[in-house]
């Protein structure tokens, strides 16, 4: 999943897509993830880093990734819609 | 380098819920680098809030409803013009353009220059003509037809599926669920605007606008998108935002070039969740949102007034994308004399 190039992504957590003009609040740790996306990193390597850095599990990871992948993609601002 | 000095009488002082854009031309012209403007208004009703703006205009007119015929608007144009020698005139109403478009040439003998689509382009991207203007510049366009009579409407369910948009010729509009409704809305608005009335396929999606001006000869001189963020309940844009949205400046380099569009212009469309933008009205004139260009980098109106008196333009290549604009009510206080001074003379 790669990240829109024009999405402009703020250190306050504020997305914004020019394409749209539709602005979106991240809280930290999906902000954490977004960068991540748009450096171009990988599912497996964004869990490795949240696995390392947080107490949570496979599993949790797996399920909140996907819920957020989803709603990326919802708001058009992944480079696949859908 | 010194302001070149021009007269400019401006339209659209009605800055209300459902404003005119006369205010927001004034204050581009007024922030011009290369204008130095005397700015006359021109008034239909007495509480045009435009009128009471003394910093914004020095001197306002009343002049006839578009009704009264050319007759009487050339005739009150002379006297305005005796006085003030204006340089160029920026009509800001759809209802009005017809008249200065057909007075164009006399007009322009009295000195006094516009920038106008010509009668074919005003004619053909009226709201009544839009399912062929799609067809023929390859845009798409909703469904759409012209009715006469409400005993039209129990037939529309052949063409149509509710939700429907029922429109007036010039103004207004309303989204009928049924029949019923349907029937309302004609007999609401044909009485205002008369007929026909459009029957047009609902869509659901985003608003977005684009405000433009097309040089005469298929060049577009400016050009910004934007999609609306705050909607009044009479759908029009209390707050937006300028996008980079690279389909809709296509589009609208191409509809420019094809048609070669001389003049202002404001593009209405429709994104759906497919992403696909559909053309919903082409109105012929500077948009009420226009400063939102002015403060993302392209002074239209400026561009406007070039065009009008024959100076070179540079085309505008870019703008600040992310600027927004929110707009808000201001109470003046007046007095009731400057009040019975513009109902009483005309002019104040």
């Amino acid at each position: 999943m790669k990240i829109k190039k024009n999405i402009a992504l703020s250190d306050s957590g504020f997305i914004f897509n020019p394409s749209s003009g539709e602005s979106f609040s991240m809280n930290p740790i999906g902000l954490e993830i977004i960068k991540m996306l748009k450096e171009g990193k990988e599912k497996d390597d964004i869990k490795k880093v949240i696995l390392d850095k947080y107490q949570t599990d496979d599993a949790t990871f797996e399920r909140d990734f996907y819920d957020f992948a989803n709603n990326l993609n919802h708001y058009l601002l992944t480079e696949i819609d859908g | 380098m010194d302001k070149k000095k021009i007269t400019i009488a401006v339209t659209g002082l009605n800055a209300v819920d459902n404003p005119g854009p006369g205010i927001p031309v004034i204050r581009a012209l007024r922030e011009s680098d290369y204008f130095d403007a005397r700015i006359i208004g021109f008034s239909y009703e007495s509480l045009e809030p435009g009128i009471y703006m003394h910093d914004l205009i020095d001197k306002t007119y009343q002049i006839p409803y578009p009704s009264a015929g050319t007759e009487s608007l050339i005739q009150r144009l002379e006297y305005i013009n005796d006085i003030e020698h204006i340089n160029v005139l920026i009509p800001n109403f759809d209802a009005e353009l017809y008249s200065f478009m057909k007075l164009e040439d006399t007009m322009k003998d009295m000195g006094i220059h516009m920038f106008l689509p010509t009668m074919e382009q005003f004619e053909e991207r009226h709201k009544v003509n839009l399912s062929a203007y799609g067809e023929k510049y390859g845009i798409s366009v909703p469904y759409a037809r012209t009715i006469f009579s409400t005993n039209e409407i129990y037939g529309l369910t052949a063409d149509f599926t509710y939700p429907v948009v029922v429109k007036g010729k010039y103004y207004d509009a309303g989204i009928a669920y049924n029949p019923e409704q349907v029937v309302t809305y004609f007999n609401k608005i044909s009485s205002k605007w008369g007929l026909p009335i459009i029957i047009q396929q609902f869509i659901h999606g985003s608003e977005y606008n684009v405000v433009a001006l097309g040089d005469g000869k298929g060049n577009t001189i400016g050009a910004v998108p934007m999609r609306k963020q705050f909607i009044t309940d009479k759908g029009k844009a209390w707050a937006g935002i300028a996008i980079d949205e690279h389909e809709l400046l296509q589009m609208t380099y191409d509809l420019i070039k094809k048609t070669k569009w001389r003049g202002g212009m404001e593009l209405e469309l429709m994104k759906t969740k497919k992403n696909e933008f559909y053309l919903m009205e082409i109105n012929p004139r500077i948009p009420a949102w226009v400063y939102l260009a002015v403060g993302a980098g392209q002074n239209l109106p400026e561009a406007l007034v070039k065009l009008a008196i024959g100076d070179k333009v540079k085309p505008y290549t870019e703008f600040k994308v992310g600027k927004m604009f929110i707009r808000y009510s201001w109470d003046m206080i007046i007095d009731i004399e400057e009040f019975e001074h513009i109902t009483t003379y005309g002019e104040l």
